[in-house]
């Protein structure tokens, strides 16, 4: 490849700065794969929505109009208002920002306990890692969602609770995942070339570990979004996630599911919003898998 | 095979003991307490509750006392329903879910292997994608979005069903639809990987030369090692359809044991907490077994580990 041999190597000493070549070409693949790309755009899209929308909107998501009442979409209100004259669209964006920002500090909270705990029973190996596999082994055959709907039932609906209560389920995947990753760098050929080079511990990490292991966990922390926002739409269905008048997706869906019958838009609104997420999350994973996976990089 | 069986079914005892300890303390730790809601009980009343129930005695004492109880099979009064004991109530509102599981694994494995076999046999054909497409959209709708768009449209604009209730053969399709949707669109997938990946191996090639049918390549040579990805996915499946009854059961008012346990956590009802808990995770171990157990017959390649 020429065009890309041309390119100076970003090569700061200690800075953790990946391979050029891998993502550049994983960028390349990216953007071939169409549906990756359209989730990455409506991603992109309803994070600045709902960053920045509720700063332009008219109405605040707990401004009530209570002579107006539920209404259908209109001219003054886009998505309609639901039975105390809220308007939607501001709960909408609002709980988006609540929704996302459970999704990314979640994932956060699940990738920091799952790379650790994985990177450090794959470094040690032997007996240490036998054990700590079968404890994940065992946690992964509980019912831990029941321990999270009783967390959040027991010791109040504290959003920052909810963070660490999704994240502490999310783990064990990631976990299982890096360890596998570890296991097998370390017995590979140019790891060992680089110990025989003479290269210090820290720049092998660096250098050639992290960037190999970054890939599939960049991968399953995208496919971990959808999972924990789904869960944080499921705990605020039954009533125990943010509280009113905050709103979330999964609070604006359960709202919606107790009074579809008369004002439908209520719960079309919100459940589409989040089905596009979520297909968008899934469908960038799956691209993104497809555009790291060193092993198919060759074609 | 039969040490891996007994291993494992030891394994559980301790694993048992850990979440019965882990959840006792949880939830006798948290603030509130099973007679908060009661309105102007009288002090003296509520003194003879707590008496009744050993709620006034150390809490070690009440662990142990649980515990030994708990090792009888004996999981206590309910503190909420009067005169009535865990065990009656589980065994009164599980059969419903049960029965609610039994159907949304039917639909899950029925819907979904077939559109997975479908797909796998003419990929990047129409009857792949038509059904994939499909259950990408099953996989993005949760199963509380799924379930009230299927009583807006199926019950209320279209009247073939009834919006709620349990009572009529016909008021299993909905919940049954709802809670094994997103499992069929998941095993639709699953099983068109796996059988990809068994089309492709020269054994099939050798099958299709010698001149068998397609159905008899598909059925007799691929599907047994094209659907193992679908039963390790039942282990982690039969959990999630556990807590996804709690929402069905609540969109549907069945009256099964997840709205149960979804109640006794609100109105902390201990010991329905508690049996509850150990119920569903004595249930979760076992069918994890039981899946392992599948795989290994299923894989001979597994036997010798």
């Amino acid at each position: 490849m020429p065009e890309l041999s041309q390119e100076p190597l970003p090569d700061q000493a200690g800075q953790p700065e990946p391979g050029s070549s891998l993502w550049r070409d994983a960028w390349r693949r990216l953007r071939k794969n169409r549906l990756a790309v359209f989730g990455l755009f409506a991603l992109l899209t309803l994070a600045v929505l709902c960053t920045i929308g509720p700063l332009f909107s008219r109405y605040s998501y707990a401004e009530q109009n209570l002579r107006l009442g539920a209404s259908p979409p209109s001219q003054a209100h886009w998505l309609g208002t639901d039975e105390l004259g809220r308007d939607l669209l501001a709960r909408l964006l609002y709980g988006g920002r609540i929704s996302l920002l459970v999704g990314i500090c979640a994932t956060a909270v699940a990738l920091t306990i799952g790379v650790a705990y994985g990177a450090v029973a794959g470094f040690l190996g032997g007996k240490t890692d036998a054990v700590m596999m079968r404890i994940v082994d065992i946690i992964y055959a509980l019912p831990f969602t029941i321990f999270v709907i009783l967390l959040m039932v027991f010791f109040g609906r504290k959003i920052v609770l909810l963070f660490i209560a999704i994240g502490a389920v999310e783990w064990l995947t990631m976990a299982r995942i890096v360890r596998g990753q570890v296991m097998a760098l370390k017995r590979q050929e140019f790891v060992e070339a680089a110990h025989a080079l003479g290269l210090r511990k820290r720049r092998i990490i660096l250098r050639h570990m992290i960037p190999n292991i970054l890939g599939p966990v960049v991968v399953y922390a995208t496919l971990t979004i959808p999972g924990v926002m789904l869960l944080e739409a499921f705990l605020s269905f039954l009533g125990l996630g943010v509280q009113p008048p905050m709103s979330s997706w999964g609070s604006l869906i359960k709202d919606g599911a107790a009074a579809m019958e008369e004002y439908p838009w209520m719960l079309i609104f919100p459940g589409l919003t989040l089905a596009l997420t979520l297909f968008s999350l899934n469908f960038l994973g799956d691209g993104l898998r497809d555009a790291l996976d060193v092993r198919a990089s060759k074609d | 095979m039969l040490r891996f069986i007994t291993r494992r079914f030891f394994e559980t005892i301790p694993v048992l003991w850990i979440i019965a300890t882990a959840t006792f303390f949880m939830v006798r730790l948290a603030p509130g307490g099973p007679f908060d809601q009661e309105k102007n009980v009288a002090p003296e009343i509520l003194k003879n509750l707590q008496a009744h129930y050993g709620l006034n005695q150390p809490l070690w004492k009440q662990y142990l006392d649980y515990m030994g109880h708990l090792v009888h099979g004996d999981l206590g009064p309910s503190f909420k329903y009067a005169n009535r004991t865990v065990n009656e109530l589980i065994s009164e509102a599980f059969p419903v879910s049960l029965e609610l599981g039994f159907w949304a694994l039917l639909v899950a494995l029925a819907l979904g292997l077939a559109a997975g076999l479908l797909a796998a046999i003419k990929p990047n054909s129409a009857t792949d994608y038509v059904p994939m497409s499909l259950a990408m959209i099953g996989i993005c709708l949760p199963t509380f979005v799924m379930g009230p768009l299927l009583i807006l449209i199926f019950a209320i604009a279209l009247g073939w069903f009834n919006p709620l209730g349990w009572d009529f053969a016909r008021d299993r399709v909905l919940p049954a639809l709802t809670l094994g949707g997103y499992y069929a669109a998941y095993v639709a997938r699953l099983s068109r990987g796996g059988m990809l990946e068994m089309l492709n191996q020269d054994f099939i090639r050798t099958a299709k030369a010698k001149g068998a049918s397609l159905a008899r390549v598909v059925f007799k040579h691929a599907l047994k090692g094209g659907i193992l990805p679908v039963i390790s996915f039942l282990g982690p499946a039969v959990a999630g359809l556990i807590t996804g009854s709690f929402v069905v059961e609540t969109i549907f008012e069945i009256p099964g044991l997840g709205r149960f346990f979804v109640t006794a956590a609100f109105n902390r009802d201990y010991t329905m907490v508690l049996g509850t808990v150990l119920f569903y995770a004595t249930l979760i171990i076992l069918l994890n077994l039981l899946v392992d157990i599948i795989l290994v017959w299923l894989n001979p390649r597994m036997r010798f580990e």
